[in-house]
């Protein structure tokens, strides 16, 4: 893979110390502070050696669980997937948001459009704010939906359901009556366990 | 002077052409559309969620769901970011089965997709011709994993099992007397690879004949051409990817550029466009058809030389064969452990794409080492497509928005996960 070795080089020659730059199964991850972001993710767009023309997903992510351990840094990441068609490489650009408690990044919307929906579906599923997005409402889930489902504190089977109800003559909400089950448990094994 | 008012309707989410559950809000200024809303997430399932709560193999046939005409490109993206993580090859027979099934998905796919677009926008008839063959495919799904559609079929180290040396056939019922049903299975008498082949053949004249149902249709012209024009520039602002991309005369397939599988040794062209409205992505997906068909027939060539494996012989990712598991000790421990456990794969986190009949496709997994992701999130190319609406409908009138929403080819089950 030599296009993602050169896509390393140049990336450690531009930003120096101001990234952390790695290389595992053939993809680059670049994790940027909050601070940079916005630079550097205009950088990564408009300068001829990177020419992300593209960006292809973004996505939140909450580490409060990572590993069945507490989670040292912040809690909320947003992990960015970038392409550029001319140098034919892909980027993942990574982002903790400082805060556990309110979150909030910078919006890319002014470089890539195509951020919009990817930033209202992270708002959406995990309550990241992102600041100067013109219309950061929810996407995904239902209209007056509390609470952020994709969090890990979050139960998967939420914490309200919805019935009719023949004597108000309306939907209802109500508590949920689902029992929490878990069929297979969540293991973690230590390193080299049954020599894999 | 009467005073003017912009007109808002809703559209959808139950109309026939919205695809699904699409709910569309249309400011209209007359018949013209002057901001496009759409609210998505109707048929939301919570895919993503689900998946960190079951094993790694478990959510293979949550994959399925996702874009329903296109199931095993789903489970391909999937099984491909597993397989990264985990540092593991898939034997070489596995991957042209594989390579041969995302070609018959896309086939698939865009036959639903022009077929229920002309129904959308007053081609009546090419929605019956475009089943007729859509039931073939979906046959040979069915005789390699038992089902039409939600097939689960590919799976973390290859697929489930090699093909059958024989097809399903049709039986003498109250609706299909004898003569009908020899017909129908004149192509069944042979292997699933006799009947694939026999259906290639047959597809090129079928192709012929959308052409001339379609191409030079005059409606048809009315309706697509100038409709819904993305310049390559925004396209590739809007994070368009597949034929809506390709319709903006951008060359972009992961096939040719960054090849998974075994694609970088088929032959094969991509259709480019290069006005970028609804008629060049339309002939974009017809061309893609023929080159799909192309693809299939050299598979079917290899892949009738070539016996072999068709899933990895690691058993800490696939099940041991079924006599082994019942003569040996460390296969049933292995078995046992795979079912009640699942794989462990080792921590990091991986970016899958492949080139979806839609688009790109990606799958980003994330793994913490435990027996279930941490996280997935699932890249689904409809939904950046359809984030694009208002600026494509805008300045359009209103049976135009109909036009750009069949062109998108606009699935909810991906859009919504």
């Amino acid at each position: 893979m030599k296009r993602t070795e050169a896509l390393v080089q140049r990336l450690r020659n531009r930003f120096g110390d101001q990234v952390v730059v790695q290389e595992h199964h053939g993809e680059v991850t670049m994790t940027v502070d909050k601070d940079n972001y916005l630079a550097i993710a205009r950088t990564l767009r408009d300068d001829p050696d990177f020419a992300f023309e593209q960006l292809i997903d973004l996505s939140g992510i909450d580490y409060a669980t990572y590993a069945n351990r507490p989670w040292p840094g912040p809690r909320f990441a947003v992990a960015v997937h970038l392409l550029s068609l001319t140098h034919n490489v892909r980027l993942r650009l990574k982002t903790f948001a400082v805060d556990d408690d309110w979150p909030t990044l910078p919006s890319l919307i002014e470089i890539w459009p195509s951020v919009d929906w990817y930033e209202r579906e992270a708002f959406d599923l995990f309550g990241i704010l992102f600041e100067g997005h013109p219309d950061l409402r929810r996407i995904l889930t239902d209209y007056g939906f509390v609470g952020h489902p994709l969090r890990k504190d979050f139960p998967v089977t939420g914490h309200v359901e919805m019935r009719y109800d023949p004597e108000k003559g309306r939907v209802v909400y109500q508590p949920v009556t689902i029992e929490p089950r878990e069929n297979t448990p969540r293991i973690v094994r230590e390193a080299n366990y049954g020599d894999v | 002077m009467a005073e003017i008012k912009n007109f808002t309707i809703n559209f959808g989410p139950q109309h026939p052409s919205a695809h699904g559950v699409l709910r569309l809000i249309l400011e209209l200024d007359g018949e013209v559309v002057v901001r496009a809303d759409p609210h998505i997430g109707l048929l939301h399932r919570g895919t993503e969620k689900l998946a960190e709560t079951r094993t790694w193999v478990q959510s293979v046939p949550y994959m399925d769901r996702l874009d329903y005409v296109s199931m095993m490109c789903n489970e391909h993206a999937y099984c491909l970011a597993i397989e990264r993580l985990l540092g593991i090859e898939v034997p070489i027979r596995a991957q042209y089965i594989r390579v041969m099934f995302d070609e018959i998905t896309r086939i698939l796919n865009h036959l639903l997709n022009i077929g229920t677009h002309a129904l959308d926008i007053g081609a009546m008839t090419m929605v019956l011709y475009t089943f007729r063959e859509r039931e073939d495919l979906m046959d040979a799904y069915e005789a390699v994993s038992g089902a039409r559609m939600h097939a689960a079929y590919y799976r973390p180290g290859g697929v489930y099992r090699d093909l059958p040396d024989e097809m399903p056939k049709y039986t003498v019922s109250k609706y299909k007397d004898e003569k009908r049903v020899k017909e129908l299975n004149r192509a069944r008498e042979g292997s699933l690879l006799d009947f694939l082949e026999d259906f290639c053949e047959r597809f090129e004249g079928y192709l012929d004949d959308y052409h001339t149902l379609l191409t030079d249709n005059r409606i048809w012209k009315q309706r697509t051409v100038g409709i819904g024009v993305v310049s390559p520039e925004e396209a590739l602002a809007w994070g368009f990817t597949g034929p809506m991309l390709r319709g903006s005369g951008v060359a972009w397939d992961l096939r040719k550029k960054q090849p998974y599988e075994v694609y970088d040794q088929l032959e094969f062209d991509i259709p480019v466009g290069t006005n970028g409205d609804c008629y060049d992505r339309y002939l974009v997906r017809m061309e893609e058809m023929r080159q799909s068909n192309r693809i299939i027939k050299q598979c079917i060539d290899w892949l009738r030389k070539n016996p072999g494996p068709v899933i990895t012989d690691n058993y800490k990712v696939a099940p041991p064969p079924r006599e082994k598991m019942k003569t040996g000790m460390e296969e049933l421990i292995h078995h046992f452990k795979l079912m009640t456990e699942g794989i462990h794969v080792p921590p990091g986190e991986v970016y899958a794409a492949v080139e979806h009949p839609k688009g790109e496709f990606g799958v980003y997994a994330i793994s913490d080492g435990a027996n279930k992701p941490y996280r997935v999130k699932l890249r689904a190319p409809g939904f950046a497509h359809l984030s694009a609406m208002d600026k494509m409908a805008r300045g359009h009138l209103i049976a135009d928005v109909v036009a750009i929403i069949g062109t998108m080819d606009i699935v909810f089950g991906e859009i919504d996960r």
